[in-house]
């Protein structure tokens, strides 16, 4: 709806609304683009057979998605109570298609605009998360914000191979 | 064949006007090589035609067939698709749309225009064979037309504007076209021609003036025209002649416009009859307003996902009611409560209903069907359709025809026997096919029934030995072999003829019934003749599940496909190598399997005493299913896990629950591989085994 709009707005000041959420005491941030509401956590549906990230599914409003926690996608020990935490709703675009997911964080932060000239690209191979996950680096307040590519994160291909491997 | 067509005959008037619309549509946006749109068009002719035929209307057949054939010329490729071409189809549109208006109207259509455009698509027909050039045949069969009168000599002025190149037409190919007419002189007017440097290459500056000696008529050299008459000016004069026609013309037609008959002609060539016909059927017009609107199904699908939420939230009015502590005001809401749950379930009902049409759409293209085939076949037949009426949602519907199709003909193929065996078994020489459709539960059930031979154990055995689908040890029952026909690659006719026998039939015609969620069985007594059941759920959208309870999480099993559900009776499980996989019941070993541990859910896997077991059913094989509880039946609305997230293996969708939750609906054929993989996964891993042993 805002999309170009928001584009133009890109290109007159240069920066990027972002939103971000702590997890594990680090501080990441998405598009704000993406991000179609946030949510408390309610309990969800398992999924049989799924990847241990994929918390289950449940109903927006009529509409089935999948919940990924973020703390065992990135290899992060989860915590024991879910109740506190929230589900960020994103709208990403996968295979041409438009689809809804959430995403179970410890916290809902901050929303930032991020001039693009501060976004630093990061360095390869740093850590367990695939190098495609993250868009970007910044800095906030001295305080460093992780960057994530979404889409990726959650594209299908990336579903189904690590699908296939878990039931394998 | 004793079925009252007429009840048919205003939905035969509905789609062939919009069948017409889609031709003039298509036509008027054609392009060379576009072979989309000409295969739409033939399409829409195609059935119009097909149509016209099952009711008899044979002047709309006849013509349309006409049409039917130069679309299909054009479509193979064999005719170029070119401007008089489209008009004289365009034409034929109109002419097809008086002829059904008359049709419908039970009067005889007398005109003149429908003659002669009928005339001039056989003559464009036979004349393809002499000249390339399709407009120079139309003016052949016009020129039959008019009669051979005295030639004539014609000035045209012809001035384009400059732009007319690039609306794709070329004076130069107008002028070929022209002096096909006749013998003829040009002369070109170079006045307007700017000076180089101010010529833009893709303007016209030419203009010109045409001698044509020629027997042709005015229309003839409008038509010529037709297409640029708003890029030119343009002057017809008849010179040299007793005819005293109209000196001049100047061409001011509206460019060309599909529901005008024939393009407006000088009173004195063409009959204004034709513009008479439509008035005349409008006077006569009997009301068919008020019978039915068209909405798009998209718009119908939106209302039934609306309604879908609204029984969910109307489910959970009603737990959060039944939880409230008892008080008067209470007791009243509840009252309003109960009416809300009716009037929902009414309107969910109206709602589904609007899909819903009888399957006579189905059942009426068989009696023409049965009738080319036999006769092709030397067979005599007698179709006896049943049950006409009864409804099914309209995807369903639309998925279901070509498997119908093929069963019915395989009936008549190979079910039915010629005449004379028939009458050497001392029965009557007519064979039956009987169609009977009918609802049982959920689902709609059609049977074909024939009374021609059965089915040839003794040979179905034999063909499928041969083609390797069963080993020769293998000990079979009668039925099971006659399932065999529905095996993929198996055919037993022994010459392949074009109706039926390429041995592609009965997998697929299962293959889709059964992706419909439906499933196919048969009966056949040789000599007797044989009968198929095709059930079919009554829509897609909806399905009756049986809510079972397995680790604390509510799935859903397709009540369809329940046999039985019995308490486990521990003695009855039987262990192969240790694992307790075979169920033992009413004499049959089932193969067990464990919902709770195919889904890797908590808990202890081995069955108990307290658990249930479900006998379901899927592809004619017979399951044990272990679960934890059973709990309530109820409609559900089916929900796609793919569209936000992915398929899963053993899940066939998700529905939502009364309190808001989502359930997982178990796909019986995918637990069914789950479990095959799961087992063969197992065998040799170590750590698998033993984790599993300890839980």
């Amino acid at each position: 709806m805002s999309l170009t709009i928001h584009q133009d707005i890109d290109t007159l000041v240069e920066s990027k609304q972002f939103l971000s959420f702590i997890l594990a005491g680090d501080e990441y941030a998405t598009d704000i683009l993406k991000v179609q509401e946030i949510r408390d956590w309610t309990s969800t549906t398992l999924v049989p057979n799924s990847p241990t990230y994929i918390e289950g599914v449940l109903n927006l409003r009529g509409e089935i998605i999948p919940i990924i926690n973020l703390r065992t996608r990135f290899g992060l020990p989860d915590l024991p109570d879910k109740k506190n935490r929230i589900v960020i709703v994103l709208n990403i675009v996968s295979d041409q298609k438009r689809r809804l997911m959430g995403l179970l964080v410890d916290a809902f932060s901050e929303t930032y605009d991020i001039p693009l000239e501060k976004i630093k690209s990061a360095p390869n191979n740093i850590s367990v998360i695939d190098d495609d996950f993250i868009s970007g680096l910044t800095t906030v307040d001295e305080k460093m914000v992780i960057l994530l590519d979404v889409d990726e994160l959650m594209n299908s291909n990336e579903l189904s191979t690590d699908c296939s491997a878990a039931t394998a | 064949m004793s079925i009252d067509l007429s009840q048919f005959i205003p939905t035969f008037l509905e789609e062939s006007f919009e069948g017409l619309e889609l031709m003039e549509s298509g036509l008027l946006n054609l392009e060379q090589g576009d072979i989309d749109t000409i295969n739409a068009i033939f399409r829409a002719a195609h059935s119009i035609k097909g149509g016209a035929g099952t009711f008899g209307f044979n002047r709309v057949t006849n013509f349309t067939h006409e049409v039917e054939t130069l679309l299909d010329e054009m479509r193979d490729g064999r005719r170029e698709v070119n401007q008089s071409d489209i008009n004289l189809l365009l034409k034929s549109v109109d002419c097809i749309k008086l002829l059904i208006e008359s049709a419908r109207d039970g009067v005889e259509c007398e005109d003149d225009a429908i003659n002669e455009t009928h005339l001039a698509l056989e003559q464009t027909l036979s004349g393809k064979a002499h000249g390339d050039n399709d407009s120079q045949d139309v003016s052949e069969v016009e020129q039959l037309l008019s009669e051979v009168k005295s030639k004539k000599q014609w000035l045209i002025e012809f001035v384009p504007k400059h732009e007319i190149m690039q609306t794709g037409n070329d004076p130069l190919h107008l002028l070929n076209v022209l002096a096909e007419l006749g013998s003829m002189s040009i002369e070109p007017n170079l006045q307007d021609i700017p000076p180089l440097g101010d010529i833009h290459p893709e303007e016209c500056y030419l203009y010109w003036r045409l001698t044509l000696v020629s027997d042709c008529s005015e229309e003839d050299i409008i038509e010529v025209f037709e297409w640029v008459e708003d890029e030119c000016s343009l002057t017809i004069t008849l010179s040299d002649s007793d005819e005293p026609s109209p000196a001049i013309e100047s061409v001011e037609q509206p460019s060309l416009q599909v529901d005008q008959t024939p393009p407006s002609q000088p009173p004195s060539q063409v009959p204004q009859k034709s513009l008479k016909a439509p008035d005349e059927s409008v006077k006569a017009k009997p009301t068919t307003e008020g019978g039915s609107i068209r909405v798009g199904i998209d718009k119908v699908d939106t209302l039934i996902n609306r309604v879908g939420e609204l029984v969910i939230t109307q489910a959970m009015l009603k737990q959060i009611g039944s939880e409230l502590a008892e008080d008067e005001t209470v007791d009243k809401l509840r009252e309003g409560l109960v009416q809300l749950e009716s009037n929902t379930r009414d309107l969910q009902e109206d709602v589904m209903r609007i899909r819903m049409l009888p399957i006579s759409f189905v059942f009426n293209r068989f009696p023409r069907m049965v009738y080319d085939v036999s006769s092709k076949l030397g067979k005599k037949v007698e179709l006896k359709l049943s049950g006409e009426q009864t409804e099914l949602d309209k995807t369903v519907m639309e998925k279901i025809g070509d498997p119908l199709v093929h069963l019915v003909r395989n009936s008549l193929d190979h079910g039915l026997e010629m005449p004379e065996e028939r009458k050497e078994a001392g029965k009557d020489e007519t064979g039956i096919v009987h169609l009977n459709a009918y609802h049982q539960g959920g689902y709609i059930v059609i049977d074909i029934i024939d009374d021609g031979r059965g089915l040839n154990t003794e040979k179905i055995y034999d063909k499928a030995i041969e083609k390797g689908l069963i080993s020769a040890d293998q000990s079979l029952s009668d039925q099971e072999i006659n399932e065999l026909i529905f095996a993929p690659g198996f055919s037993t006719a022994d010459a392949v003829s074009d109706l039926s026998g390429r041995g592609v039939g009965m997998d697929v015609v299962r293959r889709n019934i059964e992706s419909l969620g439906g499933h196919v069985s048969l009966s056949s007594q040789q000599g007797e003749g044989s009968k198929f059941s095709v059930s079919l759920p009554l829509t897609l959208a909806i399905l009756d599940g049986q809510l079972i309870n397995v680790a604390g999480q509510i799935f859903i099993v397709p009540l369809v496909s329940i046999v039985e559900s019995v308490q486990v009776n521990k003695s009855a499980v039987k262990a192969i190598a240790g694992q307790e996989n075979l169920y033992l019941f009413r004499d049959e070993y089932l193969p067990i399997y464990n919902i709770r541990s195919l889904f890797s859910l908590p808990g202890k896997v081995s069955p108990a005493d307290e658990n249930m077991v479900i006998i379901v059913e899927s592809n004619g094989n017979k399951y044990a299913l272990v679960v934890d509880d059973l709990l309530e039946q109820q409609q559900v609305v089916l929900k796609s896990l793919e569209s936000n997230y992915m398929a899963v293996e053993g899940i066939s969708g998700a529905t939502i629950l009364g309190h808001g939750g989502v359930a997982l609906i178990i796909d019986i054929k995918g637990v069914s591989s789950l479990n095959h993989k799961n087992s063969r996964s197992k065998k040799f891993s170590r750590e698998r085994s033993v984790a599993e042993a300890t839980t």
